[in-house]
């Protein structure tokens, strides 16, 4: 049918301001202003500051707790101790893995800076200083570090409540120190693949522990009344419903009167999704004093207690022909959990969704295994801009297909288009049990390769490599390629949920009479931007300008029930709500405009942002119209106003992926590196705006970069956090922080409402394995197969030194 | 803890309180003047969310006492719009150039440009990256922070902004 004035059309749409334009963030308004409202921003009358005295040892008996000099300081209100919480129940806590965690130490410590008293004073500097007063005896106890150690039959035991609990929340327990095992898929047909198999490889490729170290620590003010018993907390939650059921689950108030807030958020990155005991201490503290309470967690503190990522230590199998086919894939995880099982994931998954491990690849048969084990370490392992454990065994396979390429003398590129699934395999059900929904990963592959002139790239090297060998040059050169598969948008009931609540998530959008519109979402931004573009898909959707459209999202009185922002699922969940939601409302209006424009529902089309009839495109009545009349005038029968909620369960997973490339030149004398070039080509679907979407890629690099490139939370024998300032724990500066290059290609999700995969983890995910697989290929030629991030000067020049190239 | 009086002029109104001697500046204008945009990030000297201009030079706000900004001339990021009430061409060049994410680095950061662009009115790319090497941005991988400096340089200069070839 021809539109009678097409530019009129485009001209509307483009005001709308909808989907696939690059809007202009909403929240920048008040952020470059300095006028965000952090947790830590908000004052209410006569609160208290918490702070915690914390462990000094990784593994001790505690032998006596005295707070009498701490109680004495002139404006200390209260000293929390576990004996204290006993009285509440509450010295210990449920992790969302089904294990419990000491809120306050009770009779022993297990890590170092583990929480022992809560000081509750009338001043953030006082609360320091008594925290300080706090005396504590210990009796020391062997500590368990390395996680390869822990289930040694003469390991100390670390879990003395579970000593006699041979089964746990995932299973049975084979050693004391022993979490779970998690087993998937076919092991026989596996192991007879690798028995015929005429080459295989087999690596350790450790993945090493980190953190998500967002730019503000986590913290809450906790407001209780004694007058009508209601509970507000303020706080830095990804998940802000999930922690208002886990506060009326363990605390018994109900959940109606438990009201939780999170306001802007200054990233979160998997930090701020887990409970953690501050949380806990400031909400007791509040209840017992009738007066607000803050904890504003320090760097220091931040980066030893609440919530490592990774830590995993992947064997890694792979059988193929000579001919450079993939018959098999056996990995063997052991993953250090700490000292409390405290991952973010969904209940059923102990180790995430790493049986997505098999990648990009076409598999037939593949088994994986997972380990979990306790040590003397902080608790967590959350998932760090990363959809559960995705991004350690994207590691693990992209590190592993270099690997066997190298083995079988075949170019990492080759190899991996030979194996890719194809195009036509889509819906493509993996041997490790999932079904990917769509991808064309040659093509993302083809336009990587031309964008960076890879085969030139190759010519180069090869030069390079010569010049080094006759020792013209001190510099290797590298090219890390890394094609990643994600899998995000927890997720279908079917197979998640969160403390037994299914990973649905929700949208509720009110069409107000003069059609100006407010929208509530059960996701939370960190910086995200929702704020901008949940109003771009309702834009789009329903045909009112985004500028009109408000979004909130972070208070759990007003927003719908939602599983919150985390694991890339806000797009593939959330987004999908929205547009189920305005697909609601445009359905009601639809049915507003046939009575107002006297035709059948049938005999309408929508256009932008109205219905107008078919072939008589003169009458018509716009969205605006509509919310009015709505308000006003409805068909008989038919209830007014013009609102919908979606609850959406979706039926899949979203499985975006992406073709990353490095260039990197290393001066084997002094092991520095330089990024020559970085290429990231993300096909997350549809593109709600661009300009995020890069932003996202950006930042999702940086933080690979650092991962890849020098950060580590590491520990001594002893158990004492060695890289829990920012003096150590490396954050790349602009001066490091290579250049981003961004690409993609579009592959809708074909059971998505607007065909949208998630994009926020994917740069995480797909670089840390880019420049691994460049440092490493750089020094392939010299001899050299894996070498184990981080990949820091010393360690780069360390790996030199083992080849004799400093001789 | 003894208190003394301090009197400092921010965003050129002057202020004047009793202070602990061992407060830190970052927390006299947070909690005594409630102008918390500045933000705390590590306490150390590290990440830079605490910037401020202090007499023309950037600060870190949380590793100086109050008491040493006695007499000084403060400047924050709430007190970077023009006269006017419209914004400061950097607040709208981060806006406009997508140089944030979560936002909290941004006062500090967008501080810490205003007092770059002073000392170097037309940096290059490399002069900008170095410049705000003092405060960290965990969100952006600060490629469009770098744009939105040298955006807001090419207006303040007159000049058309061109934008760097990929």
């Amino acid at each position: 049918m021809n539109a009678p004035t097409p530019p009129t059309s485009l001209e509307r749409a483009e005001k709308l301001q909808g989907m696939g334009c690059k809007r202009k963030r909403v929240e920048d308004v008040r952020f470059t202003q300095g006028r965000g409202n952090y947790v830590d921003d908000i004052k209410l009358p006569g609160m208290l500051h918490g702070d915690f005295h914390r462990s000094s040892h990784a593994h001790a008996r505690i032998l006596k707790i005295d707070t009498s000099k701490a109680k004495a300081v002139p404006g200390v209100v209260a000293v929390l101790t576990a004996e204290d919480l006993k009285g509440v129940n509450l010295a210990w806590m449920p992790t969302l893995a089904g294990d419990v965690q000491m809120v306050l130490a009770d009779g022993k410590v297990l890590f170092q800076n583990q929480e022992i008293a809560f000081v509750v004073a009338t001043d953030r500097y006082i609360a320091a200083d008594a925290a300080d007063l706090v005396e504590v005896e210990y009796e020391a106890l062997p500590v368990v570090i390395d996680p390869f150690t822990a289930m040694a039959p003469d390991a100390p035991v670390l879990r003395e409540d579970l000593k006699d609990k041979m089964t746990g929340a995932h299973g049975p327990r084979k050693h004391h120190n022993h979490i779970f095992n998690w087993s998937v898929g076919d092991k026989d047909l596996t192991d007879i693949a690798f028995v015929k198999a005429e080459v295989s490889t087999k690596d350790l490729l450790s993945y090493q522990r980190v953190h998500p170290c967002p730019l503000e620590t986590c913290q809450t003010v906790c407001s209780f009344s004694k007058i009508t018993g209601e509970l507000t907390i303020y706080g830095t939650f990804q998940a802000p419903h999930v922690i208002r059921t886990v506060v009326a689950l363990i605390s018994g108030l109900p959940e109606q009167k438990i009201h939780v807030i999170a306001p802007d958020i200054g990233g979160g990155f998997g930090n701020k999704v887990g409970a953690y005991p501050g949380y806990i201490c400031s909400a007791v503290a509040s209840i017992v004093t009738g007066v607000p309470v803050k904890w504003v967690e320090d760097r220091i503190e931040n980066l030893s207690t609440t919530s490592f990522a990774r830590d995993y230590h992947m064997t890694t199998e792979i059988a193929a022909t000579r001919d450079g086919r993939v018959q098999a894939l056996r990995v063997h995880i052991l993953a250090d959990h700490g000292a409390f099982d405290a991952c973010a994931d969904p209940s059923k998954w102990p180790a995430g969704f790493s049986n997505i491990v098999t990648g990009s690849y076409d598999f037939p048969v593949a088994h994986l295994s997972v380990d979990g084990v306790y040590t003397n370490k902080a608790p967590g392992g959350v998932a760090y801009r990363c959809s559960f454990r995705v991004t350690e065994v994207a590691y693990a396979i992209e590190r592993a297909m270099d690997i066997m390429a190298q083995k079988l003398g075949i170019d990492p590129v080759d190899f991996r288009l030979k194996n890719f699934i194809k195009r036509e395999q889509f819906p493509y059900p993996s041997a490790l049990g999932w079904e990917y929904d769509s991808g064309d990963y040659h093509t993302a592959m083809e336009k990587a390769l031309a964008a960076t002139q890879y085969r030139q790239l190759r010519e180069e090297q090869k030069a390079k490599q010569e010049a080094f060998k006759r020792g013209e040059t001190r510099d290797i050169m590298g090219i890390g390629v890394a094609f990643f598969t994600e899998i995000v948008g927890a997720g279908p009931s079917k197979n998640c949920d969160i403390l037994g609540i299914a990973m649905f998530d929700s949208a509720e959008i009110r069409i107000h009479p003069t059609g100006r519109v407010l929208g509530r979402m059960g996701s939370k931004s960190q910086g995200q931007g929702h704020e901008t573009t949940w109003a771009q898909i309702i834009a789009t959707e329903i045909g009112i300008p985004a500028d009109d459209i408000a979004i909130e999202e972070g208070n759990t009185d007003t927003a719908p029930y939602g599983l919150g922002t985390y694991g890339s699922r806000s797009t593939p969940v959330t987004g999908a709500a929205i547009a189920m939601a305005a697909r609601k409302i445009k359905a009601k209006a639809q049915m507003i405009a046939a009575w107002m424009l006297e035709v059948h529902e049938g005999d309408l089309e929508w256009d932008v942002d109205r219905f107008r009839v078919k072939g008589n495109p003169e009458q018509f009545k716009t969205m605006a119209q509509l919310a009015w009349a709505a308000y006003n005038k409805v068909p008989p029968g038919m209830e007014p106003g013009l609102e919908a909620v979606s609850y959406y369960d979706p039926p899949n997973m979203t499985y975006p992926f992406g073709a990353y490339i490095c260039v990197m030149d290393i001066d084997v004398d002094t092991g520095v590196h330089k990024v020559r070039r970085f290429y990231a080509l993300d096909d997350c679907g549809t593109r709600i705006n661009p300009m995020i979407i890069e932003g996202q890629v950006h930042g999702g690099c940086t933080e690979g970069y650092a991962i890849a490139m020098g950060q580590e939370i590491a520990y001594d024998a002893q158990g004492n956090v060695k890289g829990a300032s920012l003096m150590d724990f490396f954050l790349p500066t602009a001066v490091e922080t290579p250049h981003w290059e961004t690409d993609y290609t579009v592959t809708p999700s074909p059971h998505h409402p607007i065909g949208a995969k998630g994009v926020g983890e994917s740069p995480n995910v797909g670089s840390v394995p880019a420049f691994a697989n460049a440092v490493n290929d750089a020094f392939k030629f010299l001899g050299s197969t894996h070498i184990a991030m981080p990949h820091d000067a010393y360690r780069v020049w360390q790996a030199a030194e083992a080849l004799g190239l400093h001789a | 803890m003894s208190k003394s009086n301090v009197s400092m002029t921010v965003n050129g109104k002057a202020v004047s309180a009793e202070v602990e001697s061992r407060t830190l500046l970052i927390h006299y204008l947070r909690e005594n003047l409630s102008l918390t945009g500045a933000h705390i990030g590590c306490e150390t000297s590290h990440c830079g969310a605490c910037t401020v201009d202090i007499d023309g030079k950037s600060v870190k706000s949380c590793t100086i006492f109050a008491i040493q900004a006695a007499g000084a001339h403060v400047l924050t990021i709430e007190g970077m719009a023009n006269a006017d009430g419209t914004l400061h061409v950097l607040q709208e060049a981060f806006r406009e150039m997508h140089g944030l994410q979560c936002g909290f680095c941004t006062p500090g950061m967008i501080t810490r440009a205003h007092r770059l662009l002073q000392e170097s009115p037309n940096p290059t790319e490399a002069e900008i990256r170095m410049g705000i090497s003092g405060n960290l941005c965990r969100c952006t991988g600060y490629q469009n922070i770098v744009k939105a400096i040298q955006y807001a340089a090419a207006r303040i200069n007159g000049v058309e902004y061109k934008e760097a070839a990929e």
